[in-house]
């Protein structure tokens, strides 16, 4: 289970409070108006920003004295979430092993995670080689080798077609589904909620609020949400 | 096995090494490269002394001293060969050097020597070098040179530059008071001041300049290893500043008898000789077999200038902001 | 490298017998210096911008190696590149007689147009690649972006090349100006006489004429200060860029394709073609004759400074790393610090730090036994503010495009330096490489002040031939020792440019 407890995130004129916790396995949106803090809620998460105050709690552990790379979550930046020097394969292969020292069978685990992805075949190409989709799902694979419980997805379709978009997040629910992973998606599209999450997160106003069951909320949304939909 | 062996043989080895005598010598940079005399005169003189010969370069002769002057009574120094009579006051003034303590043979230089610390090895003239075909009729005085209209010199910077501090001391020596109004009426013929003699000669072969300043001795380079008759010194009626180039023994060597058979050996032929066509200066000591070849075609000037080296210490640094002021305005 | 720097320096002072004041010449050595090396950076780095952008938008066969080649007078041995600049420039050289028949000339290059003629020959060629480097740095998808845009010309320099100039034209001009602050030997040669004096040969004057280690001491510090203010003011105007990373997509261009606009370009590489090459065919042309048959001791000697170019540049790469990585951490004015102490080491006086190192050494161990070491050493020091000069800039993109990424996937330390910041940073590298081991193959350096007979570089060699009137055979090593630098340049820079297309 992830908790946010009584996290305050000051910076200048921006606050944003989160008191909440989501289950573990859960498929959570966070939806919200551009502006509203729901990127840099993911930051803190991912512990590359220090909470004002309050603790970030992953099955009771406080997450503060880990490093982003040694918090238990993946995450999936808006851009940049390949290095463009390496292969597909390699930069896959960096969710196993950093230093790219692999063994046989982690590069048949890498050629798997291509496979399971749609990508078999292409771990050879450079990202400037691949589609939009096909970068989007070499990061996906990377994610689904790294097995970490949490992933973190900071509008990293946000580029791609709806078909296409829609498609990627079907894909990111099966990865959750079979790995069992919590997922926080950060998206400004009430669609992308309804197409996948259990539960959504509505951050408005300077507040993260507790999640709840997606269906219900865009049915009857509060006054910020509806605000927000227009 | 073999390895005890091995170590025996080094061991051997080493003793053997320890057992000879090391005389260290310390001298300008071009004494030792492969065109100058050093590597004739190690052979000859490991030759005949039963010991190695240590040759330490240090730039050149003001370069030498302040090496000296860093490293003090610690130096490994045994001698120092390479400074000139503009240096020596200084030098003797460190404290760091012993009287030489021999009876020199008869020296042919253009003036007596009786320094009991110092003793020369060879001699030149510092004089303006032109090449024949380019300008027939030189200058024959400071005060022609200052009328030759168009001419352009190149000299040394009597800061950075063995001959540019001789040319210093000899306006000096040649015009005593009067050497402002002669640095201020050279002013225009000089095109350029260098940091060293390379830089000037190079500048003069290349055609940039009329005349370089270098020494008499210059012109038999081209002719004895180019057969080239083209350069030459150009004659000045006030006589021409002498550069003596002199070596003495440390005081604090561990080696004095070996330091002092080194400085006898100095003025003997095998080093004499060697001399005249690698350092391409004149040896202190006549040799036996006279001079080789094309030096007698040499310009010999029948004055020669030389500042007793308490006295040049003295003007220095008067005659340096002299030529400093002459030349900035 | 700072205790390289000013430790040399403090032991120089220590071993000073009382104080020493300045006197009216010194203060005239002050103002000469700083004004050469103003207008010689001012100059330098303002003719580089069009050059540099000429070559950064066109493409055309030879361009790498004219690149390169543009490149030697910098790693030349001053004496060389003089010579072979008045082989242009000079009262007999190409220009002038080229006049003469017209009834004019001799041109008179000597004075502070001179100095700064000579300057600009030796640093045209550096801030050429400085800011070359700046319009690599730029994404291709920028350009991309502002063709789409419509962009002419005119817009890409407002808004792509003029902030990148704002960021990199600071650095390039204080590394000029630097190097400038301690000309001695081109200022003087071609700075007509003792008006050309500057504080370097005042040091100079100092040491070796007056013995006056503490006046050394003072003036090398008074260097030391100039130098550091500048570096100060520097860092201040200087703007980072923030042009954030890309695909590594192939840069092309789509903004310059006017008629007018291809004359001008090609008109600036031609002329600094014509510029910095002819006086590079000189020294050809000379040493052509003599260096088919150099003796035997110029090859160990070119032997002896391969080693030393080599072990200097692994030793620059090893410093200039992480000084780098370690100022882009730090960022703000603490990271601007520690990049201009990195500077600092080229504001040294050569001759108060190989006076230093020796004070130093010579109680513990035989200086001249270290001659080789030391002289790698020193050209190390020498050569980190080039270093640091291409690859912080760098190294900053290269963490702000993808330092996240690799903070989420736990990369650190050397597994970090290896699979992002070293392939971000290969053309940076390549030429840090190639620019140090080219420099100190010609820096005749420490090893002058400390050399055995058997232990003589090939600059050195160079000058013992000139110095022994074997001025051909001095061409020919000169031709060598060309050949040598910028083939050593060459092969280090193109292997950081090999696949950086991909």
């Amino acid at each position: 289970m992830l908790r946010l407890e009584r996290l305050e995130i000051v910076q200048g004129a921006f606050r944003l409070s989160a008191d909440l916790a989501i289950e573990t396995g859960r498929i959570i949106a966070l939806l919200g108006p551009s502006g509203a803090g729901k990127s840099t809620l993911l930051d803190v998460i991912a512990g590359f920003l220090p909470p004002t105050s309050g603790r970030v709690l992953w099955n009771d552990a406080d997450l503060a004295p880990l490093a982003p790379g040694a918090r238990p979550l993946s995450m999936l930046f808006q851009d940049n979430n390949l290095f463009p020097h390496l292969s597909a394969a390699q930069n896959v292969g960096l969710g196993l092993r950093p230093d790219l020292r692999l063994s046989a069978d982690q590069r048949r685990a890498v050629d798997l995670a291509l496979a399971r992805v749609g990508l078999e075949g292409l771990g050879a190409r450079k990202p400037a080689e691949l589609s939009g989709g096909q970068r989007s799902r070499v990061a996906l694979a990377r994610m689904l080798l790294r097995g970490r419980p949490l992933m973190l997805l900071d509008e990293p379709f946000a580029a791609l077609g709806p078909a296409l978009k829609a498609e990627m997040l079907g894909l990111v629910a099966d990865l959750a589904r079979e790995t069992g992973a919590t997922v926080l998606l950060v998206t400004h599209d009430p669609a992308d909620a309804g197409a996948i999450a259990d539960e959504t997160v509505l951050v408005a106003d300077g507040i993260a609020h507790p999640p709840r069951p997606t269906r219900a909320l865009l049915a009857d949304p509060p006054a910020a949400l509806s605000a927000y939909l227009g | 096995m073999r390895l005890p062996i091995i170590a025996a043989g080094i061991l051997c080895a080493t003793t053997a090494v320890a057992e000879t005598p090391v005389l260290t010598v310390y001298t300008y940079d071009s004494f030792v490269s492969d065109w100058g005399p050093g590597p004739k005169i190690e052979a000859a003189f490991e030759a005949v002394c039963g010991c190695d010969l240590r040759l330490v370069a240090a730039g050149d002769g003001a370069a030498l001293l302040a090496r000296l002057r860093l490293e003090g009574a610690r130096t490994e120094a045994d001698v120092v060969l390479g400074l000139d009579t503009n240096l020596t006051a200084a030098a003797a003034e460190t404290g760091l050097f012993a009287p030489h303590g021999i009876e020199p043979p008869a020296l042919d230089l253009p003036v007596a020597w009786d320094d009991t610390t110092f003793l020369p090895y060879d001699w030149g003239h510092f004089a303006f070098v032109y090449d024949k075909t380019r300008l027939p009729e030189p200058p024959d005085s400071f005060e022609a040179l200052i009328a030759a209209e168009g001419l352009k010199i190149v000299i040394q910077d009597p800061r950075s530059s063995t001959p540019g501090l001789g040319l210093l001391m000899w306006v000096k020596a040649a015009h005593g008071d009067r050497a402002p109004e002669i640095w201020a009426g050279l002013a225009p013929r000089i095109l350029t001041v260098t940091k060293g003699w390379s830089e000037a000669y190079g500048m003069f072969l290349q055609g940039e300049a009329d005349m370089v300043l270098s020494y008499t001795t210059s012109p038999a380079y081209h002719l004895i290893a180019e057969g080239d008759d083209s350069k030459a010194a150009a004659g000045f009626a006030e006589g021409h500043y002498l550069q003596v180039e002199v070596a003495g023994r440390v005081a604090s060597s561990d080696q004095p008898e070996l330091a002092q058979d080194f400085l006898r050996f100095m003025l003997s032929d095998a080093f004499q000789s060697v001399i005249p066509t690698t350092n391409w200066m004149y040896p202190a000591v006549t040799p036996e077999a006279g001079l080789p070849e094309g030096f007698q075609t040499l310009f010999r000037p029948e004055t020669s200038l030389l500042l007793p080296a308490d006295r040049a210490a003295a003007v220095r640094d008067a005659a340096l902001a002299e030529w400093r002021d002459a030349l900035s305005r | 490298m700072l205790g390289l720097s000013l430790g040399t320096l403090a032991a120089v002072a220590w071993r000073a017998e009382g104080a020493s004041t300045l006197g009216p010449a010194d203060w005239a050595a002050v103002r000469f210096t700083l004004t050469q090396a103003l207008l010689s950076a001012a100059l330098s780095v303002t003719l580089a911008v069009p050059v540099a952008r000429a070559l950064a938008r066109r493409r055309f066969p030879g361009r790498g190696l004219l690149i390169t080649l543009l490149g030697a007078p910098f790693l030349l041995p001053v004496i060389v590149a003089v010579l072979g600049l008045l082989a242009v420039f000079g009262r007999s050289g190409l220009i002038s007689q080229a006049l003469a028949p017209l009834g004019l000339g001799p041109i008179d290059i000597y004075g502070l147009r001179g100095v700064v003629l000579a300057h600009v020959f030796f640093n045209l060629p550096l801030a050429t690649r400085l800011i070359l480097q700046g319009w690599l740095a730029i994404p291709a998808e920028r350009f991309r972006l502002a063709a789409s845009l419509g962009f002419t010309a005119h817009d890409v320099a407002r808004r792509l090349e003029w902030p990148m100039l704002r960021s990199v034209l600071p650095g390039a001009f204080l590394v000029i100006f630097l190097i400038c602050m301690t000309s001695f030997a081109v200022a003087l040669t071609l700075g007509g006489g003792p008006r050309a004096t500057t504080v370097e040969l005042a040091i100079y004057q100092a040491f070796r004429f007056e013995f006056d280690l503490g006046r050394a001491a003072l003036l090398a510090l008074i260097q030391f200060a100039l130098c550091a203010g500048a570096a100060a003011l520097a860092f201040a105007v200087a703007v980072p860029g923030g042009f954030g990373a890309g695909l590594d997509r192939p840069l092309a261009r789509w903004d310059a394709g006017g008629v007018w606009l291809r004359v001008l370009d090609g008109m600036w590489i031609a002329l600094a073609a014509l510029f910095l090459l002819v006086p590079l065919a000189m020294i050809v042309a000379r040493g052509l004759a003599g260096v088919t048959d150099l003796p035997p001791s110029v090859w160990q000697a070119a032997g002896r400074s391969l080693a030393v170019a080599l072990g200097s540049a692994a030793l620059t790469l090893a410093l200039a790393l992480p000084i780098a990585l370690a100022a882009v951490r730090l960022g703000g004015p603490r990271g601007a610090a520690l990049q201009a102490a990195g500077l600092m080491a080229i504001a040294a006086s050569p001759l108060v730090m190989g006076t230093g190192l020796f004070i130093l050494l010579f109680p513990l161990a035989d200086p001249v036994a270290l001659a080789l070491p030391l002289t790698a050493l020193v050209n190390a020091a020498m050569s980190l503010p080039f270093a640091l000069r291409a690859l912080t800039p760098a190294m900053a993109e290269a963490e702000a495009g993808f330092g996240r990424l690799a903070d989420s996937l736990g990369l650190r330390g050397a597994v970090r330096l290896r699979l992002v910041l070293l392939p971000r940073l290969r053309r940076p590298i390549g030429f840090t490489l190639g620019l140090s081991a080219a420099l100190s193959m010609g820096d005749l350096g420490v090893i002058a002040l400390f050399a055995d007979p058997g232990q003589a570089t090939l600059p050195l060699q160079l000058y013992r031939l000139m110095a022994a009137y074997r001025m051909e055979a001095a061409a020919g090593a000169a031709l060598l020792l060309l050949a040598l630098s910028l083939g050593l340049f060459w092969i280090f820079d193109r292997g950081g440019r090999v696949n950086a297309q991909a």
